[in-house]
């Protein structure tokens, strides 16, 4: 599964902080505990209260570049604080995200293809999270079809179907997995899949367990990557052994290590 | 309408590995060898890149073997000269590389000392010009104990040595390590225990594990060849795919296997039905060398001369290009 490493985000304090001051400390540090942590992406976001979302984005794409080889994930609501990263991008990115509703897709699915970034797609719209599976799926579809007609193709494109905290939405949780099974079989080849995976323990005990324990159960119905704490060792040991089990990596004994070492 | 043929794009390579140095690298070879490198299955020139040929090497014992009669009239008047013997295996027969055998440190058998054994190693790298292979008796205890003076005794040359198994690696390594040297990594038909091998000999030096020769264990034709086959496959399937632990090239004593085998030595007059006897020894070698060629292997050990001519001629028909 790929992990998009969920630290460097202006919700958190020190990066919050960090962008206000322009001290690339905090940030490149976190860009490199990822890397060095086995995630596969590091996602960037300047954070809900920024008032000046793309001169941070710009500078945020910047210094997390000179700390880590690794790919970004531009997380804005702010398309224009997204186009202004992939300007600065020096390997194809990841645009995180857009809902099922235009003109956003126009907007988002044309940069996409401009600059060939892949593009989370969220399995909503202007009505909000769906409740059931079938219509998320038909969400899906919808994003497929749209980046498909701008020439982005359907494996460029990461469908998040949402998840809810299983404490307030525990109805959500069935309908998330099987719309993780049903968007496969939407194209050939299949978009891929992708979730937020600490949303689904917001504001439960034991958040971490619950967190691992829904990642290697998405897993097993499809997912492909989340957007997670690469840091979370007993998460990235869950992900590893679920790995081996899914027939994804090679049995070794040290096979913990090897997935958590590979950026090393 | 045109039809657009689906390629299988993959995502990992084989890393090569050079074998063998010359002057200019501190050795006294006339070229190296590289193998490795592959971007593809074998030999789907049309998917990827196959950028160095699949080599052969012939075996060469520090003691008169106790091979088939037949193999007298190819090998008999150089059993008791190392030197003499690595040339006529390079010179007549062609072989592109040597392996040296250290059967003779082998203390049931002749117990040569870790100087004997390293003096024949001079003798043969002075023999001949090709980049060179060496590995022990067999036995670990012995083994372990000429590793070193013949790593030190051939500095600069970039030998092949071997071999390092799970549960004993760190004597060859530490030997490969300081001198430079390349090493065989040696699992027994398991693809578990290949990778952990790989991984633990590269957290010994980050550096080595560019320097290591996947040694799976070939089996010979009749002797659980599709095991080893579909190890390597799946260690290959799996370098492409991006397992940095298994991207390195394969080797296998395909000889030494095939010639251990009543097919190969069980004379016509014990049993008429299956031919003669010479004719088909070179053909259980050459069928399993040829099996081992498909499935991704890059330096194959031959024992018989005949066998190694046809194997030579099946990989220049391999090679030719068949990208379209």
């Amino acid at each position: 599964m790929i992990i998009i490493g969920e630290r460097i985000n202006g919700m958190f304090k020190d990066i919050a902080k960090a962008i206000n001051d322009r001290d690339p400390g905090p940030v490149q540090e976190w860009a490199k505990k990822q890397e060095y942590n086995g995630a596969h992406y590091l996602d960037i976001n300047v954070g809900p209260s920024s008032t000046e979302p793309v001169e941070a984005m710009k500078w945020l794409v910047e210094v997390t570049q000179e700390a880590s080889d690794l790919p970004l994930a531009l997380d804005s609501t702010k398309y224009d604080a997204i186009e202004a990263g992939l300007k600065l991008c020096k390997q194809p990115a990841m645009i995180n995200s857009v809902p099922a509703e235009m003109p956003k897709m126009e907007r988002v699915f044309a940069m996409a293809a401009e600059h060939g970034a892949e593009v989370i797609g969220l399995a909503m719209n202007e009505e909000g999270i769906p409740k059931d599976a079938d219509v998320r799926v038909g969400l899906a579809a919808e994003l497929v079809a749209t980046a498909d007609a701008f020439g982005v193709a359907p494996d460029m494109l990461y469908i998040d179907p949402l998840v809810l905290p299983c404490n307030v939405a525990q109805d959500h949780g069935p309908e998330v997995m099987r719309t993780l099974r049903e968007i496969k079989m939407i194209s050939d080849p299949a978009p891929k899949t992708t979730v937020g995976l600490s949303n689904i323990s917001q504001g439960t005990k034991n958040r971490e367990l619950i967190n691992r324990t829904f990642a290697v159960m998405a897993m097993a119905n499809g997912l492909d990557s989340a957007i997670a704490d690469a840091c979370d060792d007993e998460l990235m040991a869950a992900v590893a052994a679920a790995r081996i089990i899914l027939d994804m990596d090679i049995y070794c004994d040290s096979f913990v290590e090897v997935f958590k070492q590979r950026n090393r | 309408m045109a039809v657009d043929i689906l390629k299988e794009k993959y995502r990992g390579k084989v890393g090569e590995v050079v074998l063998g140095a010359t002057k200019d690298d501190g050795g006294t070879r006339s070229h190296t060898i590289t193998v490795g490198g592959e971007t593809a299955l074998p030999f789907l020139h049309f998917e990827g890149e196959i950028p160095n040929r699949p080599v052969v090497a012939l075996e060469v014992w520090d003691m008169v073997p106790e091979w088939n009669p037949c193999l007298e009239q190819h090998y008999g008047d150089v059993y008791n000269d190392p030197g003499a013997w690595a040339k006529k295996c390079v010179e007549e027969y062609g072989a592109d590389l040597i392996q040296v055998r250290l059967k003779g440190a082998d203390p049931d058998l002749n117990d040569h000392s870790p100087e004997d054994c390293a003096a024949t190693v001079k003798k043969v790298l002075e023999a001949v010009s090709v980049p060179v292979m060496v590995i022990g008796c067999g036995k670990s205890e012995k083994d372990n104990t000429i590793y070193n003076p013949i790593a030190e005794a051939a500095a600069g040359e970039n030998l092949v040595m071997g071999v390092a198994e799970l549960e004993n690696y760190k004597a060859v390594t530490s030997a490969c390590m300081a001198n430079n040297h390349v090493v065989i990594a040696q699992s027994p038909i398991d693809i578990n225990i290949c990778k952990q091998l790989n991984i633990l000999i590269a957290e010994m030096s980050p550096a080595m594990s560019s320097r290591i020769i996947i040694d799976p264990t070939v089996a010979a034709l009749g002797y659980g060849i599709e095991y080893s086959y579909s190890i390597m496959e799946r260690a290959r399937n799996g370098a492409l795919q991006g397992d940095k632990m298994l991207a390195m090239p394969m080797y296998g004593n395909a000889g030494f296997e095939s010639w251990r085998q009543k097919e190969a030595n069980i004379s016509e007059e014990e049993q008429p039905g299956w031919g003669e006897q010479e004719e088909r020894g070179i053909l259980w070698e050459a069928t399993t060398a040829m099996a081992y060629l498909q499935s991704g292997i890059d330096i194959l050990v031959m024992r018989h001369p005949e066998a190694l001519k046809v194997i030579k001629g099946n990989i220049d028909e391999l090679m030719k290009d068949n990208s379209y």
